[in-house]
C-alpha cells in the first residue's frame, strides 16, 4: 500500500504533447479516477507510473522515493487492461497462480494455493477455478484478469478502462465489486476511464485531464458541484450542463461582472415560473423524463417527472436558481478555493 | 412510408430456432426498436424484414403486401449497418450519389437529391471532400446519406451507433432521432442498449431467446414489465425483484412479505403458485427511520443529482434511488417503504406478471 506523487510530469510522443506538467498526489488507500476524452493523457499517466514509458520531465515518487530508475517489475505495480489476455490453455486456477510462480516471486505452492483461493473468494469465482479460461463469459474473464493483479498484493493497482468492453449490466455489477474489493484491501487504485458513471460512483478522488493538463482534482461531489470550468462541468452530469450566453434570462438572472456564460444543470432550473420556454421533445427514460426545451435561439435539456403531462409544443416557464457562471474563456467565476 | 406487419414469424437455422413465432405491428412513420441481449433473435428479425434471410414460416406485410419470399431488392428498404463501408476512392458527393447513379437516375435529379440529403444531414460543406479524412461521425452521416437518398419505404438499422464511444454516441443518438422527426420514415432499429431504446424509440419490442417478451411504448414497458426478464433488462439499475413465499388471490390489494404487509395494485388474477416475486423500481423505494421491512446500507453510489443506495434485506440486496442530499451511511439500518401503485407482482414459476389494476392494458408477447 502506497502513496504516489507525480510532480511536473511531461511527456511527448513525437509532435504530440501527451502530458503537460502534471502534479498530483494519490493518497495511500485512495481510489483515484482519471477522467477525460480520448487523447487527454489518461493512459500516458498510467504508463509513466507503471514504468512502461519514461517522462521527458518531472518525477514519479512512490512512498517518497523516486522510481524513475526502477524497472516496471521493481516498482511492484499491477496493471489491468481493457483487453484481458488470459492464457487460453490454462485453467482459471493456473492463470491466477501464474504471477506467483514467476522467478521473481516464486512462492511455495501451498502459499500460492491459499492466495488463489482467497482471491477467487473475493471475486466470487471459486466454482470456476478448474474451468479453462476460454470456457468463461466475458465478465468472468475480466474478473480473472483483475484477479491476476490481486494475487500479487502489489503496492499500487493501475487499471486502464477495465470495464469498457463489458455490457452495461455486467459493468454495473463489477463497479460495485471493484469498490468492495478496494475497501476490503485498502489498496491504492489509479483507474482510467471516460465513463462518467464509473468516475462518479467509484472514486474517492477524480482528476480531470484536458489535453494533457490536470485541470481539476477533487471528490466526485466537488467536481460535479464546483467545477472550475465549462470543460470540467461538461464532463459530469446527465443530461449535460446547458451553457447559454450570460444574458439569456435577462432580468431573471443578472450576470455577475465578467460573466459570459450561464451554466444550468437540471437542479439549477426552476420550472413553472420565469421565461417562457417551449417543449421541443421528451425522452421517456423510465425513471425520469428528459425535457428538450427551446428558449429563444437556445436549447436546454433538463429533467422532469417520469409521468409528466407535458407534450411537445407546450410552453413551460423556467428560471435559473443558483446557476454556475463562467467567463469568456470558460473559467468559472467564484471558483472553489483550492 | 410504410406500415410493417409481422405475423407468426419464425426462423430456424438447422436445429437452432433463432426466432420463434413473433407477431407485432410497426406503424407508418414509427421509430421502432428491436431490443434484447445478444443471441435473442433481434438481428435475425431485422434481416428477415429487409429480405436478407428467408423466414422458415410466417408473414411479413409491407403496406399490406406479403413480401416474405421476395428478394431484398424488391422490398425498397435501406439498411444501415454498424460498420459503414464507404467507397474510399470516391468523394462524399459521389458516395451519396452512388445508389442513384447505379439505378440510372438522370443527372439533374441525382444532383438535386444529393443536395437535399446533404442539407438534411447538415454535411453540405463536406460534399467535395474525400471520405478518407472524415471523422467517425461524419462517415456515419455519409453512410446514412447513402441510405436516405434512395427514398426507401423504410430504414433498417443494425446497431448503427455500436462502434462509437459513449460521449459521441449520445450526440449521434439525438441527431438520428431529430433526423427521423424531420423525415418521418418508418425506421426499425436493432440495439442491445436499453437506454438507447428508451431514449429514441416510439415503440419497443423486447426479445429474449427468440421470443417476444413484450411490445409497447417505452414508458409502459418500464412501468409495467410483462415478465421478469423485462423487469431485469429495462432500467439502470434494474427493477428490484424480491422473491418470497406467499398467497396472492384475485382481488387482493396487499401481500405479506415475511410479516411486513405490502400494499399493491389490486390483483385481477390469482397466482398458480406460492412462489412469488415482488418487483419494485429503485425510485419507488422510500428510505426512512420507520417501515416494517428493514435493511442495512451496503453501498452508496453518487450520481450527481441522485444517488443509488444498495441495501441488504432478508430478501436479498435492493437498490434504491434517492436524492443525493439524503444522508445514508454504509452500515446503518433503515426502514423501507414502497410506492404501492407502482408495484408489480410476478409468478416466479412462469416468470409472468400477474394482471392487476395497474398493468391490465399492457401487451404481453
Amino acid at each position: 500500500m502506497a502513496e504516489v506523487t507525480l510532480s511536473g510530469l511531461s511527456k511527448a510522443y513525437g509532435a504530440t504533447q501527451a502530458l503537460r506538467d502534471v502534479s498530483l498526489t494519490i493518497p495511500d488507500g485512495a481510489f483515484v479516477v482519471l477522467l477525460g476524452p480520448t487523447g487527454a493523457g489518461k493512459t500516458t499517466t498510467l504508463r509513466l507510473i507503471a514504468g512502461l514509458d519514461r517522462p521527458d520531465r518531472g518525477d514519479v515518487r512512490i512512498d517518497g522515493a523516486s522510481v524513475l530508475n526502477d524497472t516496471p517489475a521493481q516498482r511492484d505495480i499491477a496493471m489491468v487492461f481493457q483487453q484481458y489476455s488470459l492464457y487460453p490453455h490454462m485453467t482459471v486456477r493456473d492463470n491466477l497462480a501464474f504471477p506467483l510462480r514467476s522467478p521473481m516471486i516464486a512462492l511455495p505452492e501451498d502459499q500460492i494455493a491459499a492466495r488463489v483461493a482467497e482471491v477467487a473468494r473475493v471475486l466470487r469465482i471459486p466454482h470456476k477455478l478448474d474451468n479453462k479460461a476460454t470456457a468463461l463469459s466475458g465478465g468472468e474473464m475480466q474478473r480473472v484478469s483483475i484477479g491476476r493483479a490481486l494475487v500479487r498484493n502489489p503496492r499500487i493497482y493501475l487499471m486502464d478502462e477495465p470495464l469498457s468492453s463489458l455490457d452495461a449490466k455486467l459493468r454495473a455489477d463489477l463497479r460495485i465489486e471493484l469498490k468492495r474489493i478496494h475497501a476490503e484491501l485498502g489498496a491504492t487504485f489509479l483507474y482510467v476511464t471516460h465513463d462518467q458513471i464509473e468516475a462518479m460512483t467509484m472514486a474517492s478522488h477524480v482528476g480531470v485531464l484536458d489535453e494533457g493538463r490536470l485541470v481539476q482534482f477533487g471528490t466526485p461531489r466537488e467536481i460535479y458541484e464546483d467545477p472550475v470550468s465549462t470543460y470540467v462541468a461538461s464532463r459530469l452530469g446527465q443530461p449535460r450542463i446547458a451553457l447559454l450566453p450570460a444574458d439569456a434570462f435577462g432580468a431573471l438572472a443578472t450576470p455577475p461582472p465578467g460573466a459570459a456564460q450561464i451554466g444550468l444543470r437540471p437542479e439549477h432550473i426552476l420550472q413553472g415560473e420565469g421565461a417562457p420556454a417551449t417543449v421541443h421533445r421528451l425522452e421517456h427514460l423510465g425513471d425520469q423524463t428528459r425535457l428538450h426545451l427551446t428558449l429563444g435561439p437556445h436549447q436546454i435539456v433538463t429533467l422532469a417527472d417520469a409521468h409528466t403531462a407535458l407534450a411537445p409544443g407546450d410552453s413551460l416557464p423556467i428560471r435559473p436558481r443558483n446557476p454556475l457562471w463562467f467567463d469568456a474563456r470558460g473559467n468559472r467565476l467564484t471558483a472553489p478555493q483550492p | 412510408m410504410a406500415e410493417i406487419v409481422i405475423r407468426n414469424l419464425r426462423k430456424e437455422f438447422g436445429a437452432f430456432t433463432a426466432v420463434q413465432g413473433s407477431s407485432f405491428t410497426i406503424a407508418d412513420g414509427e421509430f421502432f426498436m428491436l431490443l434484447g441481449p445478444s443471441g435473442c433473435g433481434k438481428t435475425t428479425t431485422l434481416r428477415m424484414i429487409a429480405g436478407l434471410e428467408i423466414p422458415t414460416s410466417g408473414e411479413i406485410l409491407i403496406d399490406g403486401e406479403e413480401v416474405s419470399r421476395r428478394p431484398a431488392s424488391q422490398r425498397d428498404i435501406a439498411m444501415v449497418f454498424q460498420m459503414f463501408a464507404l467507397y474510399p476512392h470516391l468523394n462524399v458527393r459521389k458516395n451519396i450519389a452512388y445508389p442513384l447513379v447505379s439505378q440510372g437516375v438522370a443527372k439533374p435529379e441525382v444532383a438535386s437529391r444529393v443536395a437535399e440529403v446533404a442539407r438534411i444531414l447538415r454535411i453540405e460543406h463536406l460534399l467535395d471532400k474525400g471520405v478518407g479524412g472524415l471523422s467517425g461521425g461524419d462517415r456515419q452521416r455519409v453512410a446514412l446519406g447513402r441510405a436516405i437518398v434512395r427514398r426507401p419505404k423504410a430504414f433498417m438499422m443494425d446497431e448503427p451507433l455500436g462502434a462509437l464511444d459513449a460521449e459521441f454516441r449520445e450526440t449521434m443518438a439525438e441527431e438520428l432521432r431529430a433526423l427521423h422527426d424531420r423525415m418521418g420514415a418508418t425506421t426499425v432499429y436493432v440495439t442491445h442498449d436499453q437506454l438507447e431504446a428508451m431514449q429514441m424509440g416510439d415503440k419497443i419490442v423486447v426479445m429474449n431467446h427468440g421470443v417476444v417478451e413484450q411490445f409497447g411504448k417505452p414508458q409502459e414497458i418500464y412501468d409495467h414489465p410483462a415478465t421478469l426478464f423485462v423487469a431485469d433488462f429495462i432500467g439502470s439499475p434494474a427493477m428490484n425483484t424480491l422473491r418470497f413465499e406467499g398467497a396472492a388471490q384475485s382481488g387482493a390489494t396487499e401481500v405479506s412479505l415475511g410479516g411486513a404487509r405490502i400494499a399493491l395494485p389490486q390483483l385481477q388474477e390469482a397466482a398458480s403458485t406460492q412462489s412469488l416475486v415482488l418487483g419494485v423500481r429503485p425510485e419507488h423505494i422510500t428510505l426512512g427511520e420507520t417501515g416494517d421491512l428493514r435493511g442495512q446500507v451496503l453501498a452508496t453510489e453518487y450520481l450527481g443529482t441522485t444517488q443509488i443506495i444498495t441495501i441488504e434485506t432478508a430478501f436479498g440486496p435492493l437498490k434504491a434511488r434517492a436524492s443525493s442530499g439524503l444522508p445514508a451511511h454504509v452500515g446503518e439500518t433503515l426502514g423501507l417503504s414502497f410506492t404501492a401503485p407502482k408495484l408489480t407482482l410476478f409468478d416466479a414459476v412462469t416468470g409472468r406478471a400477474l394482471r392487476s389494476a395497474a398493468n391490465a392494458g399492457v401487451h404481453h408477447g
